[in-house]
Parts: structure tokens; sequence; C-alpha cells
């Protein structure tokens, strides 16, 4: 049985900690709202981009010289999985499951006989999976310095991948994060990126476009943008559901904490309530042998 | 008063203008073209230049420093790489964006380097537009 200092330094080192879950809960808060901000304003970017790259890629389609962004490279040998995670943790399940997605996938893909390599984005992803794949893992790319995502981030994680992709340094690539559901639901995501896939728009088809200076020449162009866009969407999908699972997290760890600070409390009164009954005990007791 | 058609500027960050417009000037990589309502749909790759858009509510202007156009008869939607309004752009800005298309210039060879000489012309040509 803890005496009741101790019970006391317990509670006060639990409300403490309820103090810092609360206002992590609050700044994810915050921070969500921002991200989910900047995930809306990139969101006709990128749907506008779809759109065109969905049609010019259905009427270039599989034509001789299609661009190997587009058509791939004629073999399926190596995959490239780039693995997005977070810099920080405390943030649930978050980190896990894009993890978790990504592992089932790698040994999907080395029990095909398939061989592997991995970029991973945000140190926490690498954490994890350097235990199984160390050998694997050809880069890392570090976002703990930058405070707000910017498509230049994008950009540059574009090009690192398009520049392994001109060097035939694999054929497939892959990306993983979590979609932004709600707040309590983050969806992780797997989304090829090279070769493009696009979802094929209905409208398209219709209209007959011209292109300057010409249809290959602006898909030419337009292909390592929609790489771009497409990582670029990711990003902040993941840094939405980042602050939404850290959110959920932190809520349930004040809940968690508020419940234990309930349970001490009755311990201690408790404890002390039997001290004063001892006391009075002895007390009577001394009181009668007289 | 010409015909009204919608004009949209979206970057990757956010979106720039959502307007009604009459005509849009749009630098386009093999030459200025300017969009009317009921222009031929076009699509085109951009240089760095100058968007000017004649709204209703005024004349905007735009430096952007790539991306694309989307012309089609009812709407104009311009998606650029990067794109700020013309009278907040930099010195610094737009240096820093010459001094990246200079270093690709002298890193790249053949053909590469041709287009890079063009980009880091169409970027000179930007900043003395912009007046800065």
């Amino acid at each position: 049985m803890p005496s009741l200092k101790d019970l006391k330094n317990r509670i006060e080192s639990v409300k403490s900690t309820r103090k810092i879950t609360k206002a992590m809960q609050m700044v994810a808060a915050a921070k969500l709202r921002r991200a989910q901000e900047a995930a809306e304003m990139a969101r006709p970017y990128a749907e506008k981009m779809n759109d065109v790259m969905g049609g010019l890629a259905a009427s270039v389609g599989d034509a001789e010289g299609a661009p190997k962004l587009l058509s791939g490279t004629g073999s399926d040998q190596i995959h490239l999985l780039v693995v997005m995670t977070s810099e920080r943790g405390l943030c649930g399940g978050f980190n896990s499951s894009i993890v978790r997605l990504a592992r089932t996938k790698a040994q999907t893909l080395l029990a095909e006989g398939k061989s592997l390599k991995i970029l991973t984005v945000g140190k926490k992803g690498r954490e994890q999976l350097k235990r199984d794949y160390e050998d694997q893992m050809i880069a890392h790319i570090d976002l703990s310095d930058v405070k707000r995502i910017g498509y230049a981030n994008a950009a540059d994680i574009a090009s690192d991948v398009l520049g392994r992709f001109d060097g035939e340094e694999f054929d497939v690539a892959t990306i993983f994060y979590n979609r932004f559901e709600s707040v309590i639901a983050q969806v992780p995501t797997e989304q090829q990126v090279i070769p493009a896939v696009f979802e094929a728009s209905e409208d398209e088809g219709g209209t007959l476009y011209d292109y300057e200076p010409s249809e290959e020449a602006v898909l030419e162009d337009l292909l390592p943008r929609g790489v771009a866009t497409q990582i670029f969407t990711a990003l902040l999908e993941n840094a939405a559901s980042e602050q939404g699972a850290r959110m959920t997290a932190m809520d349930n760890a004040t809940r968690n904490a508020g419940e234990m600070i309930d349970k001490l409390t009755i311990e201690f009164n408790r404890s002390r309530q039997a001290v004063i009954t001892n006391e009075l005990i002895e007390i009577i007791s001394g009181a009668e042998a007289l | 008063m010409a015909d009204m058609m919608q004009f949209d500027l979206v970057s990757p960050e956010r979106r720039l203008a959502s307007v009604e417009a009459s005509a849009v000037q749009i630098p386009g990589a093999d030459g200025d073209m300017t969009a009317m309502a009921d222009h031929a749909p076009t699509i085109t790759t951009l240089r760095p230049g100058v968007v000017t858009a004649d709204a209703a509510s005024g004349p905007m202007q735009f430096a952007v420093t790539g991306g694309f156009a989307d012309v089609s008869g009812p709407a104009t939607t311009i998606l650029a790489e990067r794109a700020v309004p013309l009278d907040e752009v930099t010195a610094d800005w737009i240096g820093e964006l010459i001094a990246e298309a200079e270093a690709k210039r002298d890193a790249a060879e053949g053909p590469a380097a041709d287009l890079a000489t063009k980009q880091v012309a169409d970027l000179m040509a930007l900043r003395d537009q912009a007046s800065v």
C-alpha cells in the first residue's frame, strides 16, 4: 500500500500529464484546421490537372513512343515504395498503419520474386521499416525543418523520384500515405504514381483540344508535374491526417488521465480515512487500557 | 461589352483568381496568345511571363513561372507552377528564380541547355516587365 505522500505525488504528476496532453490536443486541433485549409486550397489544381492529364493520356494512350512515365518501362521487376509518415510521434496509430500497409505490400512483392527499393519521407516510418528492410532503403527525405508543407517540398521529392526513374533504378513507383477522411478516420492508402494512372473523367472525349506546342510536348511537360502534384496532395492529406490522429490520441490520453486522477483521489481519500481511523482506534484502546 | 468567360488561375497551393473576364493574355510556350470567350479548345504550356486578364472589375496581372493553360469555350483555366500578383513580385523572388535557372543552364548540355537558356531569358524579360 503506497503511503499518502506517494499517492499525492502521483496525483500531481498525472495532473500535469493531463495538462500537457490537453495542450497538445488543442495545438493539434489548430494545426488540423490549417492543414485542412491547405488541402482544400490545393484541390482545384489537382483536380484540373487530373482532368487534363486523363484526357491527354486517353488520346495518346498506348501509341508507339508514348512517354515512359505513362506507358511504363515494359517491366515491373523493380518496385519503389515511397512511404510517407510523420516526423513526430504521439499521434496514435498514424504511422504504424502506413507502415503496416507498406510492409504487407513489400512482403507480397518479395514473395513474387520482385526486387524492392524503399524511399522514406518522415522519420517515424524510417525507424519502423529499418528493422526489416534496412538493405532495401535507398534514401530518406527529412521534412522535420519544414513548418508548412509547400509545393516546393513535393517538387523536390518528385524530382528525386523522377531522377531515379530516368536512371532506370526502378520500374514502378507507389506512394503510401494516410488519406484524411475525418478527425477520427484516416485511411492508409497506396497509390501508384509511375507509370501514371488516371481516373478517366466522364466528359472527356467530347471536346477536341488543340495542343501547343504539340500533344507529345505538352504531355512530356505535364507528366512530371502530375507526379509532383500527386505527391503534394499526398503530403497535404498526410499532414491533415497526422494532426487528426494526434488530436484523437491526445483526447483519449486526456480522458484517461482524468479517470486515473479520479481513481487515485478516491484511493487517497480512503487511505487518509484509514489512517485517521487507525489513530482513533489507537487512542481509544489506549484510553481503555488505563 | 464583349462576351465574358470564366477565368481561373490556380497554383498548387492556392487559387489566385476566379473571376469573369472578357480576355486573357497568356504567355504560351510558342508565343503569346489571347483567349476570349468561345475560343477554340486549346491546351498550351506556359513560359515565364505575365498573365493579363481583363476582368469585369478591372485588369489583373500575374507573374507566372510555368505551367499550362486550358482554354475552352466558356472558361480559361491557368495552372501555374508558381504565380504571384504582378505588383507583389519582388526583386529577391525573381532573382532567386533566375539564379536557379542559370544554375540549371550551366549544368545542362545539348538541347536541354538551349531550353534552359530560353528559360533564363524569359525570366529576365519577366523581371523587366515587373520593373523591379
